[in-house]
């Protein structure tokens, strides 16, 4: 009984004090699933193996869309992207007010075309 | 002549985790009669694999409930690696005994922690979920999630543990024993709480065999049945003795899965020792055709995976058995001659999964 | 690890004898599993003892009655009034009937032949390798799997 009781007494509490401390992640931690628009080459494999249908990709228009709300972090995407251009981030996603908010909607730079790279013609 | 009340328990209570109903009859606080009803949390998943194809579908699996999830896709993974006839890997073996003996561990603590917030003793319950965490923060490590592992998949797994972090396990739950053991003695040792299991809930040996317990529940009746025996798995390498009781009370559950803890840690040293090197998974070519009963032992239970498939990448039938829906008929014939008061300690020895009974 | 399966299709009158033989050698009702056929139902009753493990197998079109085995094992029930609320299958003198009730689902019988579709086996080129199912077990075949390898047969 002493024994408990200084030990009690000597040591801290045994929570963890949320929201003083911040909870440290693992390097692995599936939180949220974040794609480098810059290096999408929208061949839409992500898509194709999403089990929850939560990403659509447009090849056409360069649109990468990720609805996190239905996103289940199964890591699936990461795994299979050609370019690696996906990455699973440690912070989970903070809930919103509503739905559409859970949305997220990336767009690509437009193509350079060859043409006009040879002529030597202004490229944004 | 006694007069007799039909008194509701369920599917809101304090003690129960998930929402079952039973129909009390009773005649001055002792039970005649119970009547069960389920399907509260009735999600048809047994239909979702008309859209998901089989290599997806083991991500439906891992989601039939929480607590014994990696056992579900474990045993779904099996029963499609047999119809496909592919060999898993030595280490892709080893690595699913580790993480399911885990899985055993955490939810044997939780049900002590539920089981002592049952009978009132609340800081019991706190000390036990603080034990639960720090085998979470394992499975975090290793998988990338606390509750939902995601780990498995037909041909072996998905993810690696280095020998490191296996000797860091060990060592973490070699900490962990010394804590366990502590609360442990105050569940065996305490006078008030022998004073509220011993001689509650009491059920025959043979009555158990014919109304078909399994898990826990069977052992502490002196049944000897643990599926782990039959060697899926890495089991075969491994010496498993089921834990068997003869007292079939509830102290004698408790004692039951008090001691299957210990064992588990046990069982994940011993694997630690003998993984070989080697790949994690095999490539899949190809689809189910066949059928195939797949039995896996769940803290709860033995649980049965029956999958068949014609060929196509869609499965024509997969079915789960779980052990809960097989104790259910056993919990009417505990409940009948016992007192009003000592229904929700029985009802907790039962350790209810309803989301796994009614997928 | 595989375990032998042993898969015995018998006719529904033979199926209360034969449960009832079994309960006398001692073994213990597993469970009670319903699949969805073309036209109909495959009920499998399974048993095990010491391990060893065992099936029934009983095929019903789509409005037959099959007698309950609640007699012999009283456990039987709860799987018994499943499959009737699942599937639509007519079990007579189940010793608790719930009558519909167990499972209150929105459509009636959501698994029955008219809610569920099967899924098309694929189509079998000339010379195809054959199938891995091809293992020394006892199995009862599904009748499109039958059908299939008939049709390969034919062909080669």
């Amino acid at each position: 009984m002493t024994k408990t009781v200084i030990k009690n007494l000597l040591g801290g509490p045994a929570t963890l004090m949320y929201p003083k401390k911040k909870r440290t992640f693992t390097p692995i931690t599936r939180g949220r699933v974040e794609n480098n628009i810059d290096k999408c080459i929208f061949c839409g494999m992500c898509g194709r193996r999403c089990p929850t249908y939560a990403i659509v990709v447009t090849k056409d228009s360069r649109e990468w869309q990720i609805d996190r709300l239905k996103c289940c972090t199964c890591n699936l995407c990461v795994e299979i992207c050609p370019v690696k251009s996906l990455s699973m981030e440690n912070q989970y996603f903070s809930p919103v007010k509503e739905k559409e908010a859970g949305i997220l909607k990336l767009k690509g730079k437009e193509k350079v075309k060859k043409e006009a790279a040879e002529t030597g013609a202004e490229v944004k | 002549m006694a007069h007799k009340n039909v008194i509701p328990f369920g599917p809101q209570h304090p003690v129960l985790p998930e929402p079952i109903h039973f129909d009390l009859v009773t005649e001055d606080e002792k039970i005649v009669d119970a009547l069960p009803s389920i399907s509260y949390v009735h999600r048809g998943l047994e239909r979702l694999i008309e859209k998901r194809d089989f290599i997806d579908f083991v991500h439906v699996a891992d989601r039939i409930c929480g607590l014994c999830s990696f056992m579900h896709s474990l045993g779904y993974s099996q029963a499609v690696e047999e119809i496909m006839g592919i060999e898993v890997p030595e280490r892709a073996l080893y690595l699913r005994t580790i993480w399911a003996e885990l899985s055993r561990i955490h939810s044997h603590i939780f049900w002590l922690g539920v089981a002592a917030d049952a009978f009132g003793f609340e800081s019991l319950f706190m000390q036990s979920l603080r034990l639960r965490e720090g085998v979470l923060d394992i499975f975090e490590a290793t998988t990338g999630a606390r509750v939902i592992l995601g780990v498995c998949k037909v041909g072996g797994v998905r993810r690696d543990i280095d020998a490191e972090t296996l000797k860091g396990i060990v060592n973490r739950l070699a900490t962990l024993k010394k804590d366990l053991e502590e609360i442990c003695s105050v569940f065996i040792d305490d006078y008030s709480i022998r004073h509220r299991l011993a001689g509650v809930g009491y059920i025959s040996q043979q009555d158990a065999y014919t109304l078909g317990c399994v898990g826990p529940m069977a052992r502490a009746s002196g049944l000897s049945m643990d599926m782990r025996t039959i060697g899926y798995a890495a089991y075969k390498y491994l010496d498993v003795e089921p834990m068997v009781e003869t007292t079939g009370d509830c102290y004698a559950r408790c004692l039951v899965r008090i001691r299957e803890t210990f064992q588990s840690i046990d069982l994940v040293r011993q694997a630690a020792g003998k993984i070989p090197e080697g790949p994690v998974d095999i490539k899949v070519k190809g689809t189910p055709n066949g059928e195939y009963f797949s039995r896996v032992e769940q803290p709860r239970g033995e649980v049965i995976h029956y999958a068949k498939g014609n060929g196509s990448r869609f499965l024509q039938r997969f079915r789960v058995r779980v052990p809960t829906f097989s104790n259910i008929p056993a919990m009417i014939k505990v409940l009948k001659g016992s007192e009003v008061a000592d229904v929700p300690n029985i009802i907790l020895t039962l350790d209810p999964c309803i989301s796994c009974t009614e997928r | 690890m595989s375990e032998p399966q042993e898969i015995t299709p018998i006719g529904k009158n033979d199926l209360v004898g034969m449960v009832a033989r079994l309960f006398a050698e001692g073994y213990r009702l597993v469970q009670i599993g319903c699949s969805t056929l073309q036209s109909g139902y495959e009920i499998n009753y399974s048993f095990d003892k010491e391990y060893r493990f065992k099936n029934l197998r009983v095929t019903v079109e789509s409005g037959e009655e099959i007698p309950s085995i609640s007699a012999v094992y009283a456990n039987a029930f709860l799987y018994e009034n499943e499959i009737h609320d699942l599937f639509g299958v007519i079990v007579t003198n189940i010793n608790i009937d719930y009558g519909g009730t167990l499972y209150r689902t929105a459509i009636k019988a959501p698994f029955s032949v008219e809610n569920v579709k099967l899924p098309e086996p694929p189509k079998q080129k000339a010379g195809a390798p054959s199938q891995p199912a091809d293992k020394p077990k006892q199995q009862a075949e599904s009748p499109e799997a039958e059908k299939a390898e008939a049709a390969e047969a034919q062909k080669e």
